[in-house]
């Protein structure tokens, strides 16, 4: 049924001008409002996209699933018996065969995976062996604070990114042009070990500008926000500045500065739109390792989020909670990436037009 | 031409070093208790660290660190990657489909997320974070291997060596594989400063080399805690390792800009 013509005809026919407008204005990208019933309408009506979003949301599911039983296997790689590790080598044989049941550990492996999984599904992910506490409920004490930090990490790379792209490929072959290389560059090469203490040691210490360490108040979360933010900036200025200058050769561009357009206006409103489609792309993609190195900068600022967590379940041999966080962090990078690409396939004019084939 | 010889000369000097390193009479380890946390000067060009022994000592002997885990991890995630991507394209099907999944699977954790999880589980030591970080990086060759496979083998001259009835082995390593390396080369050489940051953050975790061995990361970290009377701690280490990083990447992006060319003259 998914194939048949006559139900979708009337419909080209009803939004044919909003068809060609997007023809006309290739930026249609960000849409236009008027465009925009129509292109929910075909998202959600048209087989083929159903057919898509299915496809994807099954793989995204496939990979949870292995991902979880992926983060189950690691404890097994341990080598060594975990359970010695944490009760030291003179431990009473009585208490080791306890801990070893509290874990579940003196169960066959299928049924410990039956539990986990079955844990899992009721979001309860096992205590913590140090403090005694549901680990959902540690996760979800520091879960705002990573939010934070890596919300205001994106915020710094878009802010930096934007300018430096533009400026790049706007002044192509410039001196502009080339300090904007290096300095992302330069922002790609340094590692957030290595830009946290340095900003510490400039803003904290010498300056006294700002404070060291902790979660108190914006002022705070400014060095975390800039050490992982500045990455993802290079990333996005680099990619930005290709994409710009790929727009720049376009014919519509050579159109729209022929009828008398300001340069300010072709930029901001002809070039500017198209570029940022695959930059938001690569911006969803990149948000894994802004996860991954949101553990690094939480360490170097104290920040109390999962990182932090992670890194403190890591040193007391809290194995539940290292196997936790690891997978609410790998869980939720799928999850921004499956939603990234259905956004993508959503908002690209491109996978609209290739069903009409 | 400063710009195209800068990355190699600083590349060579990486490499010098950890060559030289046995001939310096170097002593990363000795410990001068009235030097402790001292700057740079004329006694040891690079200062002090916080137990007195010298900065750049142990900055050459964190070169050979860096230089061995990154070339252990590079030369085994790209075997095991060329491989698994090379027979997951070329046999397709069912394999391929299974391949795919679990390289979806890796790749869906963040960074050096699994690495950090991999070397936590298995303790700190020089091994263990080898063997981490190529779980983590074999997927990237993988990818790419599949895809240039993918496409290689489309080709006629792999088709008239099928018909010919070349074995299976023989057509990947003598007729596909040569063609697939160019892009294999350039994804090598981002992945060694992937590798160098890489071991350098877990290092900085604590869970990299275990001292007195030195490593660039753990002397960021041991230097984190004296940053105000003796910054060049935290400096001189990370400068050494931005370098090499900027160094390495400007390589790749001077290996692909040629790969590229060379693609194009052979059209």
């Amino acid at each position: 049924m998914g194939t048949s013509k006559n139900p979708l005809k009337p419909r080209w026919r009803r939004w044919k001008w909003a068809q060609n407008a997007h023809v006309l204005r290739v930026h249609s990208a960000f849409s236009p409002i008027y465009a925009l019933p129509s292109r929910l309408d075909r998202i959600f009506r048209s087989t083929h996209m159903l057919r898509f979003i299915l496809a994807r949301l099954f793989s995204a599911a496939l990979v949870v699933m292995g991902v979880s039983v992926l983060v189950f296997m690691l404890i097994h790689l341990v080598p060594g018996d975990p359970v010695e590790v944490m009760l030291g080598e003179s431990a009473q044989p009585a208490d080791r065969a306890a801990l070893r049941h509290a874990l579940g550990l003196d169960q066959p492996v299928p049924v410990q995976l039956y539990h986990y999984f079955n844990g899992l599904l009721h979001f309860d992910l096992g205590n913590s062996l140090h403090s005694q506490r549901p680990i959902v409920e540690l996760m979800l004490e520091r879960l705002p604070a990573t939010l934070e930090l890596a919300l205001a990490a994106l915020l710094v790379a878009v802010v930096i990114a934007l300018p430096l792209g533009v400026l790049s490929a706007v002044r192509k072959d410039t001196a502009w042009d080339h300090s904007a290389r290096v300095v992302s560059l330069m922002g790609i090469s340094i590692p957030h070990f290595w830009l946290g203490p340095l900003l510490i040691l400039v803003f904290s210490l010498w300056l006294g500008w700002l404070p060291v360490s902790g979660r108190d108040g914006l002022a705070s979360l400014v060095l975390p926000a800039l050490t992982l933010g500045t990455a993802l900036a290079a990333i996005l200025s680099r990619m930005l500045r290709a994409t710009l200058l790929e727009t720049l050769n376009e014919d519509y561009i050579r159109t729209a500065r022929a009828k008398g357009l300001s340069e300010t206006a072709v930029i901001l409103h002809h070039t500017l739109r198209n570029a940022l489609l695959p930059v938001v792309t690569v911006l969803g993609l990149q948000l894994g390792a802004l996860l991954g190195g949101a553990i690094i900068t939480e360490m170097v600022f104290s920040w109390p989020g999962i990182g932090q967590l992670t890194i403190e379940a890591i040193h007391r041999r809290d194995y539940p909670v290292v196997q936790a966080c690891i997978l609410l962090v790998s869980v939720t990078y799928v999850a921004v990436n499956t939603l990234t690409d259905l956004a993508y396939a959503g908002l690209d004019p491109r996978v609209r037009l290739r069903e009409r084939g | 031409m400063m710009q195209k010889w800068t990355p190699a000369g600083i590349l060579l000097l990486w490499l010098g070093m950890v060559i030289m390193a046995p001939w310096l009479d170097l002593q990363p380890d000795h410990i001068e208790l009235s030097r402790i946390l001292a700057p740079p000067g004329n006694a040891a060009w690079l200062g002090y660290d916080d137990l007195g022994r010298p900065l750049l000592d142990r900055l050459v002997a964190g070169a050979g660190t860096s230089l061995f885990v990154a070339l252990w991890v590079v030369v085994i995630s790209a075997s095991i990657g060329t491989v698994v991507g090379a027979i997951s394209a070329y046999a397709g099907g069912v394999w391929d489909h299974l391949i795919v999944r679990i390289i979806d699977i890796f790749l869906a954790f963040p960074g050096i997320l699994l690495a950090i999880a991999m070397a936590s589980l298995m303790g700190p030591g020089i091994d263990n974070v080898i063997i981490a970080l190529s779980t983590v990086g074999w997927v990237g060759f993988a990818r790419l291997a599949r895809a240039q496979v993918l496409s290689i083998k489309q080709r006629l001259h792999v088709t008239a060596t099928v018909s010919l009835g070349v074995g299976h082995a023989a057509i990947i390593r003598r007729h596909v594989l040569p063609l697939a390396w160019a892009p294999l080369i350039v994804e090598a050489s981002f992945a060694v400063a992937g590798v160098v940051i890489a071991e350098a953050g877990l290092s900085f975790l604590g869970l990299g080399v275990q001292p007195p061995e030195a490593s660039w990361g753990s002397i960021i970290r041991d230097g984190t805690r004296y940053m105000l009377v003796a910054p060049h701690m935290v400096l001189v280490p990370g400068i050494a390792l931005m370098l090499v990083v900027l160094a390495v990447d400007l390589l790749g992006d001077q290996l692909r800009d040629w790969a590229d060319v060379r693609s194009r003259r052979m059209g």
